[in-house]
């Protein structure tokens, strides 16, 4: 939990992606380092987001090698995601993915109890503390539908904590919230960068958060179905590689 | 290794070796139990020889830290910087919940609540119906906002794909009505008469009811489970920022399919239901099939035959209505649109023998 050491905990070498006869992305390679906060940038409809569920193992490249963790993602498995991911994946949904039907408490007890033989107490415990770090301190007897979207994503964000995970994937976590909940979001990406050394991969276009939390980052691009940049966003944006990248980072000023 | 002392009102805590997955419950509970004895004004943490922990060894001290309420201090004695960084974000960040907890209402005022929920909820249908009256007058006069592929869409979807359910069911039905009055019939030796007793008791009510209750599981459920996603998704809300009227664009459409085609299924759901009796007829009792066909035909009247179709056609309406109903007032999760379609199926069955009986009473009045 306190390794220092930067090695990539995430591999993916030449990774292709289509539907049919159209292809989202073509040979595309990347290493994510440990307790890196990676940024995945591009514009709409550029497969941030495919690429995020290739590498959580919901979706299956068609061609190419992950290795996550040290294990390999292999396309059959597409949909099953290895035993050993679920420990130490966790998963930040847009909308935060809670169970309506569930408080906050069953929701985030939820893969403790399905992946931990620990005792009833100490999961009561380890929730409260996932919400205390999340900012939800006693918030344990609310459903989701209680409490407001920022805080669904916080509650979310707990969730993808429960196991202690090393890598947490977030898809665009900072969509729809207001500029505070999501500087305050930001700052909780950090802390829990910092304390937990959790590796955060995160799909977003907010470039106030990509250049207040990402440490590297890959720009895909939807018309070369590639990559075309690749680093710390702040030193892009210093040295862009591509006018179109320049434009990204800075809002499309000319 | 986890060890812990209480001096003078300071807890000290020496945690070395590894310490994940700490669950030893009985530690814990003691610790817990000592540290809420003393007044505590001081928690010390020495961490020295500490080489690895997770997040339940977090939760413990964060438990012992929350337990004082915040008045202790916190001396932190070779801590790792991570273990105590996360200590104090957890403490940090603490925010309290506002919402107060609803308050349980003594016996008398529960009921009056709960019955003017009722006639609050009453009124609602009673308006969501002269909406729907609105809608189809509009429809009328050809200035309703309906698109003509959504009507196809439904119309579709409750005429021939359901025609197998409905087949299914009434010929069931029909074989079961027919087994169950041989067994009677038989003690007088009129068993031909079981070819009456189904294609009267089809033809009147049970093919209207059959098809009913299987189009309000199959239909009446979809139409709830559709507009309560659209409510879900917020496109009904769309819909009315845009000034179309919802009962124009989503309930007419379905309402006027359904009332169309519940006629006809009833008709199937007749004619399957006495085919279902034949087979009991002619393979079990022994009938020929002129013989069964011959006391079928006797048993038949127009009058029940149309009496089971108006049934159809007022069915069709309550499980259009019921479905949209419960679908566009719908809440806003997943758990209400579950809620939205059971409603709906339930109501739809318990109108639809509730307007069978008034109905039963009129026709039987009207000597029909």
């Amino acid at each position: 939990m306190t390794a220092e050491k930067k090695s990539p905990i995430i591999s993916a070498n030449n990774l292709s992606f289509g539907y049919g006869d159209f292809m989202l992305m073509k040979d595309i390679s990347f290493n994510v380092n440990e307790h890196d906060i990676f940024i995945i940038m591009g514009g709409s409809g550029c497969g941030k987001s495919t690429l995020l569920h290739i590498l959580t193992g919901l979706k299956a490249a068609a061609k190419g090698d992950i290795k996550v963790d040290g294990t390999p993602l292999k396309a059959e498995q597409a949909g099953k995601i290895p035993e050993k991911l679920m420990h130490s994946c966790g998963i930040l949904y847009q909308s935060g993915a809670l169970f309506s039907s569930m408080t906050l408490f069953e929701n985030i007890a939820m893969p403790l109890q399905q992946y931990t033989d620990y005792s009833d107490k100490l999961i009561s415990e380890l929730v409260s503390l996932k919400l205390a770090l999340v900012g939800l301190a006693g918030f344990e007897d609310f459903y989701p539908s209680e409490i407001s979207g920022g805080m669904c994503k916080r509650a979310g964000l707990a969730r993808a904590l429960a196991l202690d995970p090393k890598i947490v994937y977030c898809d665009e976590p900072s969509a729809g919230l207001d500029p505070i909940s999501s500087r305050n979001l930001d700052n909780l990406f950090l802390d829990l960068n910092e304390s937990l050394g959790t590796t955060f991969v995160i799909v977003s276009h907010e470039l106030p958060s990509i250049f207040t939390i990402g440490s590297n980052s890959i720009y895909l691009d939807g018309e070369t179905k590639n990559i075309i940049a690749q680093g710390n966003p702040k030193e892009l944006l210093k040295n862009p590689p591509s006018e179109k990248v320049r434009q990204f980072l800075t809002r499309g000023e000319k | 290794m986890l060890e812990y002392q209480i001096e003078k009102s300071t807890l000290t805590l020496k945690l070395s070796g590894n310490l994940k997955d700490e669950d030893n419950e009985n530690q814990r509970a003691a610790i817990y139990a000592d540290a809420q004895k003393q007044k505590l004004t001081k928690i010390c943490i020495e961490a020295e020889a500490l080489k690895t922990w997770d997040s339940t060894l977090v939760a413990l001290i964060y438990k012992l830290i929350k337990q004082t309420q915040g008045k202790t201090e916190i001396e932190y004695i070779r801590v790792p910087k991570h273990l105590a960084a996360l200590i104090n974000l957890a403490l940090s960040v603490d925010r309290k919940p506002t919402q107060e907890t609803p308050q349980k209402l003594p016996f008398i005022e529960s009921v009056g609540q709960s019955t003017y929920e009722k006639w609050q909820s009453f009124k609602k249908g009673l308006n969501f119906m002269k909406e729907n009256w609105l809608s189809f007058m509009r429809c009328i006069k050809g200035t309703a906002i309906m698109r003509k592929v959504d009507f196809l869409f439904v119309l579709e979807d409750c005429s021939y794909k359901a025609f197998g359910i409905v087949s299914l069911i009434s010929f069931m039905v029909g074989l079961i009505l027919a087994f169950v009055g041989a067994v009677q019939m038989q003690m007088f030796g009129v068993e031909i008469y079981v070819s009456s007793l189904v294609a009267i008791s089809m033809t009147r009510i049970m093919g209207a009811i059959m098809a009913g209750i299987v189009m309000s599981g199959r239909t009446g459920a979809s139409y709830a489970a559709t507009l309560g996603t659209m409510q879900v998704n917020e496109e009904i809300d769309a819909l009315k920022t845009m000034g179309v009227p919802v009962t124009d664009f989503l309930v007419l459409p379905r309402i006027i399919a359904l009332m169309m085609t519940m006629p006809l299924l009833v008709m199937l759901s007749d004619f399957m239901g006495m085919l279902g009796g034949a087979m009991v007829g002619m393979f079990v009792l022994g009938f020929s099939p002129a013989e069964y066909w011959e006391y079928t035909y006797k048993a038949l009247s127009m009058k029940n035959f149309l009496i089971g179709m108006f049934h159809g056609f007022v069915y069709g309406y309550i499980i259009a209505m019921c479905g949209c109903y419960y679908g566009i007032f719908c809440g806003r999760n997943a758990n209400s649109v579950g809620l939205a379609t059971t409603s709906a199926v339930v109501s739809s069955i318990v109108w639809m023998i509730v307007i069978t009986g008034v109905l039963t009473v009129i026709f039987v009045e009207f000597g029909l």
